[in-house]
């Protein structure tokens, strides 16, 4: 049998059914669901009088609208708690396989709540109404955001009606230095191809830095190929996958286990498959990450400059350049490390995961938050999440740093709930978008890893972490 | 959803790369569990010059006047000339039905992010991919002839400017037959019900795991 990419085995074991062309039936495993994009999708439903074709493939949380603080007073904005209510009332008359309303013990990020419950499993297809559901391909699922109307087609049909995607391997090689993460992999990655270069692909995220990732690198990597353009990112099954999933709650059991496990150890894309793009990326010389501009591919690295718009040719480029540096009230040819911050952010699908929290503790353990920032907000990506951080005891390294600790959700990753910036704050934010309002009407977010925001956020500007000490809860 | 057949409209220049569905339609719009009304909001802040909010009666808020929709030349325009990437970031199906509330009807552009692109043809809503220095040539002419209009024929696969020149453009032969019939995509799906029912039960033997 010709060689398969494991994108080529997803797919092909779950075509339903194939039009004339291309268009295929694509056959659901997993159907994620939050407050926002589906409202519609179950009202749409309804009217046409169409019952949900199977509710145990559906795991549901709230997380978009939900506050990050006073959850004894519930959601105070009207229009949000309704959003809420209605993804409560849907569900009561649905079902569903799990359901993590606000307050849960267990509710948080989709993209966080589905892997942490085992309820992501690999040679799954999974969906959600989230660009950001391509995180789950780091258990080699296909798995992507869709739209509303999609998703009341997965609830009434189990089906989505989709077009093969073009291969693209992106291969990372090399040992990280101290101090450089998989998110500055992946923003590095995003600087190289462009927010439009995976556009029509999958991409696979391979090479010897991917293997050695943990499961929460790998889903920080996969969270972002959607910023690349791609749709679905994915990652091979190995050990690692297989030591995360065991004894999860929603993972299999027992001869299912053993007989779950034997397939996946097949999600591989098979030695000499070929991939319509390659891109090889060395992450050996890789330093952390800073985004300067309103897209994520305007990316440089921490010992890098405000690049200068006088410099690029392409009059539409150039435009947007400026356009950006205006928005971001910089100057071209600034040093990186001197740009000063008022807010940072740290959580969102992308790094709210307990290595994440890790890493940002690491650095603030013993040092206090900068006197010019106002604020600095760590918020866990679930309610499990929580728990386990403050078992390490390291809710208590944030809050003596200054730092706020906050209830789960996605926070000011986007700011549909209350935590926003100001207009014209600055913020050094762990989440994966800066686009022009994105965290508040006005505000400009610097995208970074856990430890660079914490590093930002004990310094007042961006800093190379690289040269941080970690020092020890004294202080000493 | 609507038919999309033929359209003959007012064009209007989006002159700008990578627009992200964040600024089509901001995030605080979202929080409505209807598919309509967000029409007021599109490009909510690049059109007006304060912060909008649910509940805004937007009639009476400042417009800014650099914004290229304020533009009273572009009034009642239905075809949107766009740039690389547009409709990037969130999955939000808001951005088409905020565009198509608003009366667009069809996008030209050099490119457009899938997520976007596949939410469109949900909406009745035709985007239109045109190579780049084609794209370019649109963007001069709408600018130097107030007035500038196209007209799209879905079923031929062109498109055509009053001066008698015509471009051709791709679709998916799938996509386009729903477009043209406005069909239901759920609908005819359901006719494969029985296939879906017997993958499903295949599925289930061999992976029984997937569906504890």
């Amino acid at each position: 049998m010709q060689a398969q990419t494991l994108y080529e085995k997803l797919w092909s074991s779950h075509v339903v059914h194939q039009e004339s062309d291309g268009t295929a039936l694509i056959y659901i495993d997993r159907h994620l669901v939050h407050e926002v994009t589906s409202p519609q999708a179950f009202e749409g439903l309804k009217l046409a009088g169409r019952a949900p074709w199977r509710v145990s493939s559906i795991v549901a949380t709230a997380d978009h609208n939900t506050p990050t603080d006073h959850w004894d007073q519930g959601i105070q904005d009207p229009v949000s708690r309704q959003q809420v209510e209605t993804l409560d009332a849907n569900i009561r008359t649905v079902g569903a396989l799990a359901y993590f309303p606000f307050k849960d013990q267990r509710q948080g990020i989709v993209h966080v709540i589905g892997p942490e419950n085992g309820a992501t499993l690999p040679g799954m297809t999974v969906v959600c109404g989230d660009s950001h559901t391509s995180t789950h391909g780091a258990f080699a699922c296909l798995a992507h955001g869709i739209g509303t109307s999609e998703v009341e087609h997965v609830l009434a049909t189990q089906c989505l009606l989709q077009k093969k995607s073009k291969t693209m391997l992106v291969k990372v090689e090399g040992e990280l230095a101290e101090g450089v993460t998989a998110k500055d992999v992946v923003l590095a990655v995003i600087g190289r191809i462009g927010t439009a270069g995976g556009t029509g692909y999958a991409i696979e995220f391979g090479g010897s830095t991917i293997r050695g990732l943990s499961m929460e690198g790998r889903m920080t990597i996969c969270n972002m190929a959607i910023e690349a353009g791609a749709r679905a990112g994915m990652v091979a099954v190995d050990d690692v996958t297989i030591e995360y999933l065991r004894g999860r709650p929603y993972a299999p059991k027992d001869a299912h286990w053993e007989q779950a496990v034997t397939y996946w150890r097949t999600l591989i894309s098979d030695e000499g498959a070929r991939f319509d793009k390659v891109i090889e990326i060395d992450a050996a010389g890789l330093l952390p990450q800073v985004t300067w501009g309103t897209s994520p591919e305007m990316v440089t690295d921490i010992l890098g400059r405000v690049p200068n718009p006088a410099s690029v040719q392409d009059p539409v480029r150039r435009e947007g350049m400026e356009r950006a540096l205006s928005y971001m009230g910089l100057v071209a040819d600034t040093p990186l490390n001197e740009v000063e911050i008022d807010q940072v952010f740290i959580g969102s699908c992308t790094n709210s995961r307990i290595e994440d929290l890790r890493e940002a503790a690491a650095v603030a353990r013993g040092r206090r938050k900068s006197d010019r920032v106002k604020r600095v907000l760590v918020v866990p990506g679930s309610g499990l999440v929580k728990r386990q951080a403050e078992a390490e005891g390291l809710h208590e390294i944030f809050v003596a740093a200054g730092f706020e600790w906050r209830e789960p959700g996605c926070s000011m990753c986007l700011a549909m709930n209350a935590d926003r910036l100001l207009p014209g704050e600055r913020c050094a934010s762990t989440s994966n978008r800066n686009f022009e309002g994105r965290q508040g009407n006005g505000g400009r977010t610097h995208l970074v890893s856990p430890a660079m925001a914490a590093a930002a956020a004990v310094t007042g500007h961006f800093v190379d972490v690289r040269t941080f000490e970690r020092l020890a809860e004294d202080g000493a | 959803m609507k038919a999309f057949t033929i359209l003959e409209g007012l064009v209007a220049p989006l002159d700008r790369a990578n627009v992200d569905t964040d600024a089509i339609i901001p995030k605080q719009f979202l929080k409505s569990i209807k598919r309509s009304g967000f029409g007021p909001n599109l490009f909510d802040e690049w059109r007006y010059r304060d912060h909008g909010e649910p509940g805004m009666d937007n009639a009476s808020r400042p417009l800014n006047p650099d914004f290229v929709l304020n533009a009273e030349r572009y009034r009642g325009a239905q075809i949107l000339l766009t740039r690389q990437n547009f409709g990037c970031g969130s999955s939000r199906e808001h951005a088409p039905w905020a565009l198509e509330d608003y009366g667009f009807r069809a996008l030209i552009g050099p490119s457009f992010a899938d997520i976007f692109f596949n939410n469109c043809f949900k909406n009745g809503l035709l985007p239109i991919v045109l190579p780049e220095a084609v794209v370019d040539g649109l963007f001069s002419q709408c600018l130097a002839n107030e007035g500038f209009r196209l007209k799209i024929d879905l079923r031929e696969q062109t498109v055509s400017a009053t001066d008698g020149s015509v471009l051709s453009f791709e679709v998916d032969a799938f996509r386009k037959e729903c477009l043209l019939n406005g069909w239901d995509d759920i609908g005819l799906t359901l006719r494969h019900a029985e296939k879906i029912r017997a993958f499903e039960a295949q599925r289930k033997v061999e992976h029984p795991y997937f569906f504890a």
